[in-house]
């Protein structure tokens, strides 16, 4: 809608014995919320973008220097080149996908069971995510403990995988894949009661047609009914699997209590940003690597919406079902109790 | 609940126990009690007297659980220069006075985004399912900036004020705002309702599922904050109780120190654990809606 048209109406309303109240004064309940979101959300992203093109530290005034951050990176920050960017990707190519469909299993076989043991078993499934930052080190850092008394060495011990106790979190070797497994581990959230609520929604006819039409097992379930009738919320679920790789930056500092990580085995962007902000305060440089980050989001955004998305032109010809008589209709979602 | 329909293959949200679910609560069970499984160690660990503790080869269960580590938690506590309770008073007001903004903010806004039209409507709430993917841990620079610059360092709204505007809360509280018919608000006015009593009297009683599900993840977000405390304020007396844990326990993780700690942990868990237990069923009917289209 545009200015006009939305002029024209407004003046039409108002003509309206309901419409006077419609004036636009009442968009003011909008302004405490998107003045909250545009000072703590939108401008430090537009700040980040501003700060990269200069050589702010924080107390002289910010110059500017154009490209020479993002050319230092690419060109000489061997830490980046070398750690950091392999890092960073390794972990999201692992823990992004294995999170994103470990959500997807769990909710479809969840979705298959009576009510009763389907909600202890999400709850047990989903109390990982809600463990924070400070209980997750606590848990994994006694577990994985260098000695022969921390609990996964001595059980390897006991059991004769290994013959001295491994520093699980001091090892170059071992680090990244532990980070891995307790970011995976803590990622069954928000994601996957959108995923298990969203297979509980599918309208049970689909499958009957489908079934009518000729489909045989589980399998085709999936692929043909299950998973095109589910894209908003794997499109959901995609998003927070994602969010909650990238928020999971501080997590290699946590477990091997180094800052940086040993030889820089667990480093991930995040804790490079921080490290040039809050340690060198070089603001200028940390921003064009924030500014980074935020392109490399982005760009998974835009995969994940190829993958899942439905697009905003094809939601209307996806909402048309037809009804017994074959005429067709609007579906309408389950209302709300 | 719906009728399973005359299909024998179709097996979603089943009303009763089956054979055929077996093969899945073969699988079910033990990857979920594998994922439990770190919870019960902290259970078990903040639990632990200290001789269990040192104990060779490590034992996952306690065998004569105590309240040890919580006293001397908390006996360890009292020796620093700004009392533990105050801590835990700060944390429990950050975390009250967020959970109140940030429902306050989006149910407004979700009412206005959803309900009127506007020019820039769409742009905003696009703008806003964007802005679910800007972590905030990748701007904390231009944010530490720019709270110092408006002034805001060493307050104690600066616990508060940068985690009130909450994209997933905003989008998901819009989604279940579309399912309000129109024609209900219509109604409201022509019984003579302001803005604000349909608000109050339409949209948050039909809206409450999401307003449970956006009460837990600010409580989640502000209760385990340790962003402004580390960043952003310096002043001691203002810092949360999750900023102190973190502190404290990073530099105990062996022997007593990490009974102490999965203590810590375990106060930090429960909260999140309880809130979730009751308001399960509502956060499952707000999912329903959190489809991106």
């Amino acid at each position: 809608m545009n200015l006009k048209e939305w002029w024209h109406k407004l003046k039409e309303k108002k003509r309206s014995q309901t419409a006077v109240r419609q004036a636009d004064w009442s968009l003011t309940l909008l302004l405490p919320y998107m003045l909250a979101f545009l000072i703590f959300i939108v401008a430090p992203v537009i700040a980040a973008i501003a700060f990269s093109f200069t050589d702010f530290d924080s107390i002289r005034s910010p110059n500017w220097v154009f490209l020479d951050n993002y050319i230092y990176l690419f060109t000489q920050d061997s830490t980046f080149m070398e750690y950091i960017l392999p890092n960073t990707l390794l972990f999201a190519a692992v823990v992004g996908p294995v999170s994103f469909l470990l959500s997807f299993f769990l909710a479809w076989m969840l979705a298959q069971l009576p009510r009763i043991p389907r909600n202890i078993l999400a709850l047990l499934i989903y109390s990982p995510s809600m463990v924070s930052g400070v209980a997750i080190q606590v848990i994994w850092v006694t577990l994985f403990n260098g000695d022969a008394s921390g609990y996964l060495n001595s059980l390897f011990l006991a059991w004769g995988w290994i013959s001295a106790p491994i520093q699980w979190l001091q090892d170059k070797r071992y680090l990244m894949m532990v980070m891995m497994i307790v970011t995976i581990w803590s990622s069954t959230g928000v994601g996957f009661l959108a995923m298990l609520s969203g297979i509980l929604n599918i309208d049970p006819e689909l499958y009957e047609a489908a079934y009518m039409d000729g489909m045989r097992n589980r399998w085709q379930e999936i692929v043909y009914v299950t998973l095109p009738s589910m894209k908003p919320q794997l499109l959901f679920g995609a998003v927070m699997s994602m969010v909650a790789t990238l928020q999971a930056g501080g997590i290699g500092v946590a477990l091997s209590g180094s800052n940086p990580t040993p030889n820089y085995a667990g480093d991930l962007i995040v804790n490079h940003i921080e490290d040039y902000a809050f340690t060198r305060y070089e603001m200028g440089f940390a921003s064009a690597v924030s500014v980074v980050l935020l392109i490399f989001i982005f760009i998974l955004t835009k995969i994940v919406y190829r993958l899942f998305g439905s697009g905003k032109d094809k939601k209307k010809a996806k909402t048309i079902l037809y009804d017994e008589e074959g005429q067709p209709h609007i579906a309408i979602k389950k209302e709300s109790k | 609940m719906r009728s399973r329909g005359r299909f024998q293959n179709n097996k979603i949200n089943p009303q009763s126990f089956g054979w055929s679910q077996l093969k899945f609560f073969v699988v079910l069970i033990p990857l979920s009690l594998l994922l439990l499984l770190p919870i019960v160690f902290m259970f078990s660990t903040a639990f632990k007297p200290a001789d269990e503790l040192f104990v060779f080869p490590p034992r996952l269960f306690v065998l004569n659980p105590t309240l040890d580590n919580f006293t001397r938690l908390f006996k360890a506590m009292s020796t620093s220069a700004v009392p533990a309770s105050r801590y835990l008073f700060n944390s429990i007001l950050v975390a009250l006075c967020t959970v109140t903004l940030s429902i306050l903010l989006s149910v407004s806004a979700a009412y206005i985004l959803s309900k009127k039209d506007f020019p820039g409507k769409d742009f905003l709430f696009d703008l806003n399912t964007l802005a679910i993917e800007f972590v905030p841990i990748a701007v904390s620079v231009p944010t530490f900036i720019i709270i110092s610059r408006l002034g805001l360092t060493n307050l104690f709204i600066t616990n508060i004020l940068p985690i009130i505007a909450m994209p997933v809360g905003l989008f998901l509280m819009k989604q279940f705002v579309d399912q309000i018919p129109d024609s209900l608000i219509e109604a409201a006015y022509l019984d003579g309702a302001s803005e604000m009593d349909i608000v109050f009297k339409v949209v948050v009683p039909m809206t409450k599922p999401a307003i449970a599900t956006i009460a837990i993840l600010s409580f989640q977000s502000a209760w385990g904050n340790v962003v402004a405390s580390n960043l952003y304020i310096t002043n001691e007396s203002f810092k949360t109780f999750a900023y102190y844990i973190t502190s404290f326990t990073s530099s105990n993780t062996s022997g007593v120190g990490q009974g102490m700690a999965a203590a810590a942990a375990l106060i930090m868990f429960v909260p999140n654990l309880i809130i979730f237990i009751f308001m399960q069923s509502q956060v499952m009917d707000t999912m329903a809606y959190s489809g991106i289209k």
